[in-house]
């Protein structure tokens, strides 16, 4: 027992030291090292742009993860075909296809459809006019499935209610039960009050709708992996939602403090006031910016660690490096992803908790005025 | 290097993704939460009220119950004390009653034996009184029969009295 958790702390220790060498080493022996394993490996990158195809470019690689797609990747050279919908501001035209058709059907590359092309994954129109992409893309794809996988479990649940009234919760219900109940009493209404109803189900919902959107991105294969909860545009939806519950269902109190703050001398308020018109917004700009921030930073742990393999074998060149890259990224890439799945949680549980909270601040009602 | 993606798309919101996600959001909000999210935090807080109530009641049976043990304790007690005390004064009163008894039979025996005393006593007495009155009536038929015969001389007068005598004796 002792010498495995020694062996542990050793092969801990081993890592962190080997991570900071490879961090040292990246900035001299990352840019344009050539191998055709490299080429297999990052895919993606070098099946769109030419130059790059026979070099290793993790930023290229780490971005190309993060950001959304027209195609969802699985691996090596098999690509899921998604529905390209998308509306020509300039043409004022709706343009519709399958992502597979931008692909040449012999050979690498893409090719033209329609006055549109695929670039970086992405559908751009080729003449530059303005385009509003509503695709089902890599993310909303992904984010479909989710919410698949919340009717199920939601309604599963809620049917176990129904034929085990008032009975102990057992299977996947005892799972959730914790949960739910968490949300609904020690969040909502301890922040809320008696009000707290009214908001339960909104936390509930966004609690796990970002918390299945992280654990799926958690996921390092084909159903998971796309970075969906640390979108901005989703963390920017969610914080919108809760922007306008908080101050839409606010109590007269709560603009009373906003506007002028009971007991604070006038001249004072010429300064009080703008900044508490400010945190209005800051308020649901930072749950939008902790979200997306958090997440996304996760993903780049990873994906970053995960390349250390490649840098330090040289792309494939050097076998020693690699099994070094590999001694090294494997027990990171391990626990940063159990401090991942632990963020998950975290960062599903804070977006609700501090909402709750904001929305209880502006519930509040106050006696002594 | 050359960045193939550019660093700003990562923070600028991108309108169909925006729709998409306001749109599965509000759906899973509006249905789960009316359909599943609200029956089911009412179940549990029913059945989290109805777990307050059984165990405040079972709470309140046990009291009860252990006022009603107590008082029932107190009625045995009772009734131990109750059977002692009974015990005890059977006791006493059979002591009583055996040395009443006793002391009744002995002045039974007493008084029988008194009574026995007196009985003989008078037999002795009336037996004595026979005797006295059969003497006196031997000496009577004696002298009348020395007064009967011829008196002659004081030997044959002696030796007639001494045969008399002995025949009342031995006749009695």
């Amino acid at each position: 027992m002792i010498s495995m958790i020694n062996r542990l702390i050793f092969s801990f220790l081993f890592s962190v030291l080997f991570s900071f060498l490879a961090c040292a080493s990246e900035t001299t022996s990352v840019p344009h090292i050539a191998s055709d394993t490299a080429a297999k490996a990052t895919e993606p990158v070098s099946s769109v742009d030419a130059t790059h195809s026979k070099g290793f470019d993790p930023v290229g690689m780490i971005m190309h993860h993060i950001a959304d797609a027209n195609e969802f990747h699985i691996l090596g050279h098999t690509t899921l075909p998604l529905p390209v919908i998308v509306y020509n501001k300039d043409k004022k035209e709706w343009f519709t296809c399958m992502s597979s058709a931008f692909h040449a059907h012999h050979g690498e590359g893409t090719v033209e459809v329609n006055g549109y092309k695929m670039e970086n994954s992405r559908v751009h129109p080729t003449d530059g006019s303005h385009i509003i992409d509503f695709s089902i893309t890599k993310n909303v794809f992904t984010m479909l499935m989710a919410l698949t996988l919340l009717f199920i479990a939601f309604f599963s649940v809620r049917k176990a209610y129904a034929t085990r009234e008032n009975q102990a919760p057992s299977g996947f219900q005892s799972i959730m039960e914790p949960l739910i109940q968490f949300i609904a009493h020690d969040v909502a209404r301890e922040n809320i009050g008696k009000n707290y109803m009214k908001f339960t189900p909104f936390l509930v919902c966004v609690f796990f709708f970002i918390l299945i959107n992280n654990l799926i991105g958690l996921i390092p294969i084909f159903p998971g992996s796309a970075n969906v909860s640390g979108n901005i545009s989703f963390t920017l939806v969610l914080g919108t939602i809760s922007f306008i519950l908080i101050n839409v269902f606010a109590k007269r109190d709560y603009w009373i403090h906003t506007f002028a703050m009971p007991g604070v001398p006038k001249a004072l308020l010429l300064i009080l006031t703008p900044i508490e018109i400010l945190g209005l917004f800051i308020k649901p700009a930072s749950l939008i910016l902790r979200l997306f921030g958090n997440i996304t930073g996760g993903h780049i742990a990873v994906m970053s660690i995960a390349s250390v393999v490649f840098i330090l074998g040289n792309v494939g060149k050097s076998v020693g490096g690699s099994m070094l890259g590999g001694a090294v990224a494997v027990p990171l890439l391990i626990f940063v992803n159990a401090m991942e799945l632990f963020v998950a949680f975290l960062q599903a549980y804070v977006f609700t908790l501090l909402t709750s909270i904001f929305i209880g601040i502006a519930q509040e009602e106050h006696t002594h005025h | 290097m050359i960045l193939l993606f550019d660093p700003m798309s990562l923070i600028t919101p991108d309108l169909g993704f925006t729709f998409w996600t306001f749109l599965a959001f509000v759906i899973f909000w509006i249905i789960a939460g009316k359909f599943a999210v609200k029956p089911i935090v009412s179940s549990i807080e029913a059945r989290n009220q109805k777990i307050e109530d059984e165990l405040l009641s079972a709470q309140k049976a046990r009291l009860e119950f252990e006022a009603l043990k107590s008082q029932n304790d107190d009625l045995l007690k009772e009734a131990r004390e109750e059977r002692h005390r009974l015990l005890v004064e059977a006791k006493q009163d059979a002591d009583n009653f055996r040395s009443t008894e006793l002391a009744k039979a002995k002045e039974d025996a007493a008084r029988l034996l008194d009574q026995a005393k007196n009985e003989i006593e008078n037999q002795k007495r009336a037996a004595i009184s026979e005797v006295k009155k059969e003497v006196g009536a031997i000496s009577i038929s004696i002298a009348e029969k020395l007064v009967r015969e011829k008196l002659t001389d004081n030997a044959s007068q002696q030796s007639l009295v001494t045969k008399l005598v002995n025949e009342s004796l031995s006749s009695n």
